[in-house]
């Protein structure tokens, strides 16, 4: 009976991986397709790999991916790590409130942030000519009167959905930490900055460093709010492949589709090592 | 005798709308170990976070040295501070730690005075080996804090304190996670610190075992105000109101009336004493230690009661006799078995006159006395359940 269940457990949970693995399986197999077919293998070749990196196109994407990500972490890295010391400085009463608002862009659908923005922005746009139309006629110096979408707003977007996630990675960091060793700091000299410096930010390193590569990852991954924000002028590689996509299917998908993946995956063991090496470097500290 | 250090001048402090400081006037002498021993919510933290510069006081000054401090930074006090939770760095090794205070200090360049250079190395390392020396962990400076018994990062923070030679010394509960054995090996060697740097300790704790111990000074202190400061001996020996004969040590406290000077009424016999300057047939608190008390035969005592529980403590027996519906704590080391008629004297030496307070008529009956009950017993259980 227990030998029974067991073998329907198994069952289910290869059938569970396998109608998760399988379709990346395929499409990693047929990246390295000699023809250019998804479903009839032609041998081995790297031509897609090849073409990818003479296509200038996605190669722009790779580019405007990678530089999106890593200005949306680095400024939400840093906006996220003073608004947590700002909540964990705040009294129960208001924290609480707060903390459930910080965390209902995360729940939230992404299109409906993406839309949300996009909305906001043109509204935006809008009052920003009203303004630099009447700031013109003053005849100090010109604005440009009509502004559209593209890098920077994508970037202001990214911005917004990683803050939450760099609060939500730091926030327990900074719970665990004891109260007094800010008064332990201050009362060895340290003004109250000197204090953040040498005392806080070490203790919850792991906490923004983990924030920061979450926000990477959610950034690289985004699709739904960057296809909203960027406009016409800019393109992210997940917003390029949707574009591709819409035409004949190309092989080059497939082969930028693994790299994607195969770089998201590496950057989440990353996460992980780091944290498994941490806990066990505690735990040795502890016996010791 | 010594010259006065800190002064504390009329302390108000409220957090919301609670007043936990209510006038509070204090001075502290230099080199002194001064105490201030109470329950829980007494206001003894919020007084030493006001001396170490945490909190600003909402009225009232602090003088250091006879300079007003209220404004001054903690960061520019002479006055260091070994917290309760100990609050080493964790991410620093024992080395670090210690030194964290000297690498945070800028003194007059000797060449150039007007610029401020850091210290030099070989001082820093220098000074932070003669305070490991002073905990007696040399050897440790390598290892990082939680790879530290309690007792040893006890002494780190207390080393990490002293290094920088500040003029007073705050300790908030210091030994309250430490297990009985290793407290009272520390509070010896905190004794023995003190004495050695030669610098003030102000020590905040509810254990009036320690207070006793540890102290030339103890301020027992209740709801923001102070109810009686002495010496161990005069705490113990003359406590000024009920509070203060409960809170240190245990304390029978019976209604009684000064007849005349040196002669006390209670359960309408009269028992010569030894106090005196009370107004005539004045109704007063009489304490009595469970110590004083002598056992006799029936017909020769002065009161007579009957045992209701003997509990054997090893070095004495504690043994709760009802007077008339008031039952007190005897210990003594003859057994008597419990539902015996006994008989007890009094000599006058140990009988306590108090004058009438706030706090008359709430300790010192031990109708609720429990084997359990042990004074020793971590304070948060203690602190609750006294035997009112």
């Amino acid at each position: 009976m227990k030998r029974g269940a067991s073998v329907f457990n198994r069952a289910v949970m290869s059938l569970v991986f396998l109608f998760l693995y399988a379709p990346i399986f395929l499409l990693i197999i047929f990246s390295f397709n000699a023809g250019n077919s998804n479903m009839v293998w032609k041998g081995f070749s790297l031509q897609w790999y090849e073409q990818l990196f003479h296509n200038r196109l996605i190669m722009q994407s790779v580019y405007t991916t990678l530089l999106v990500s890593f200005l949306a972490t680095l400024i939400a890295t840093a906006a996220g790590t003073f608004a947590a010391i700002g909540f964990y400085a705040m009294r129960r009463r208001w924290r609480s409130p707060l903390m459930t608002v910080n965390n209902i862009p995360m729940m939230n659908a992404d299109i409906v942030t993406g839309v949300s923005l996009c909305l906001l922005f043109v509204a935006f746009f809008g009052l920003w000519g009203n303004f630099a139309g009447w700031f013109n006629s003053l005849g100090l110096f010109q604005l440009p009167t009509r502004l559209s979408m593209g890098f920077g707003t994508m970037l202001i977007a990214h911005v917004t959905f990683n803050i939450p996630y760099v609060i939500l990675s730091i926030g327990p960091k900074l719970r665990q930490m004891d109260k007094s060793l800010i008064d332990a700091a201050q009362d060895l000299g340290c003004t109250w900055m000197q204090a953040f410096w040498k005392v806080v930010l070490p203790e919850i390193k792991p906490g923004i460093i983990s924030g920061a590569l979450t926000a990477f990852t959610m950034s690289i991954d985004d699709f739904v709010i960057s296809y909203f924000t960027a406009g016409s002028s800019a393109s992210t590689l997940s917003v390029t492949i949707y574009g591709m996509t819409k035409r004949k299917v190309n092989p080059q998908i497939n082969a930028v589709s693994t790299l994607l993946f195969v770089s998201v995956l590496l950057l989440l063991a990353a996460v992980n090592i780091r944290e498994a090496r941490q806990e066990r470097l505690a735990a040795q500290r502890r016996q010791s | 005798m010594s010259k006065e250090l800190i002064r504390l001048r009329d302390l108000c402090m409220a957090y919301d709308d609670e007043l936990v400081l209510d006038h509070l006037n204090l001075y502290i002498n230099d080199k002194e170990f001064l105490t201030l021993l109470g329950p829980s919510g007494c206001g003894k933290t919020t007084t030493l976070r006001i001396i170490g510069g945490f909190s600003t006081p909402a009225s009232g000054d602090v003088l250091f040295d006879g300079v007003r401090i209220n404004d001054v930074p903690p960061y520019r006090r002479q006055i260091n501070t070994v917290f309760q939770k100990y609050a080493l760095f964790p991410h620093l090794n024992v080395f670090e730690n210690i030194a964290f205070g000297l690498r945070m200090q800028r003194t007059p360049d000797p060449k150039a005075p007007r610029r401020k250079v850091k210290l030099a190395e070989t001082e820093i390392r220098e000074r932070v080996m003669e305070m490991l020396e002073v905990i007696s962990l040399k050897g440790f400076e390598n290892r990082k804090p939680d790879a530290l018994s309690g007792g040893q990062q006890q002494r780190v923070a207390i080393a990490r304190a002293l290094v920088n030679r500040p003029k007073v010394l705050l300790l908030d509960e210091p030994l309250g996670a430490l297990d009985l054995k290793l407290r009272k090996d520390m509070q010896i060697e905190l004794k023995r610190i003190q004495q050695q740097v030669g610098i003030t300790f102000i020590y905040v704790t509810h254990d009036q075992e320690e207070a006793l111990t540890m102290s030339d000074t103890i301020v027992v202190m209740d709801k923001g105000t102070i109810q009686q400061i002495g010496t161990p001996e005069d705490i113990y020996n003359e406590p000024k109101n009920a509070f203060v004969a409960d809170f240190i040590g245990e304390s029978n406290i019976i209604d009684g009336i000064m007849v005349r000077d040196k002669l006390v009424q209670m359960y309408g016999r009269q028992f010569p004493c030894l106090d005196g300057g009370f107004g005539e047939n004045e109704p007063v608190d009489v304490v009595i230690r469970p110590e004083d008390i002598d056992i006799v035969p029936v017909e020769q005592g002065q009161l007579t009661g009957t045992v209701t529980g003997v509990t054997f403590k090893g070095m004495q027996y504690d043994i709760i006799v009802d007077f008339r519906g008031f039952k007190w704590l005897i210990q003594t080391t003859d057994h008597s078995p419990a539902g015996a008629r006994i008989g007890i004297k009094i000599d006058p030496d140990g009988i306590h006159v108090m004058r009438k307070s706030q706090y008359s008529g709430m300790f010192g009956d031990y109708s609720s006395f429990s084997d359990a009950y042990d004074e020793l017993d971590d304070a948060e259980a203690g602190e609750g359940e006294d035997e009112t």
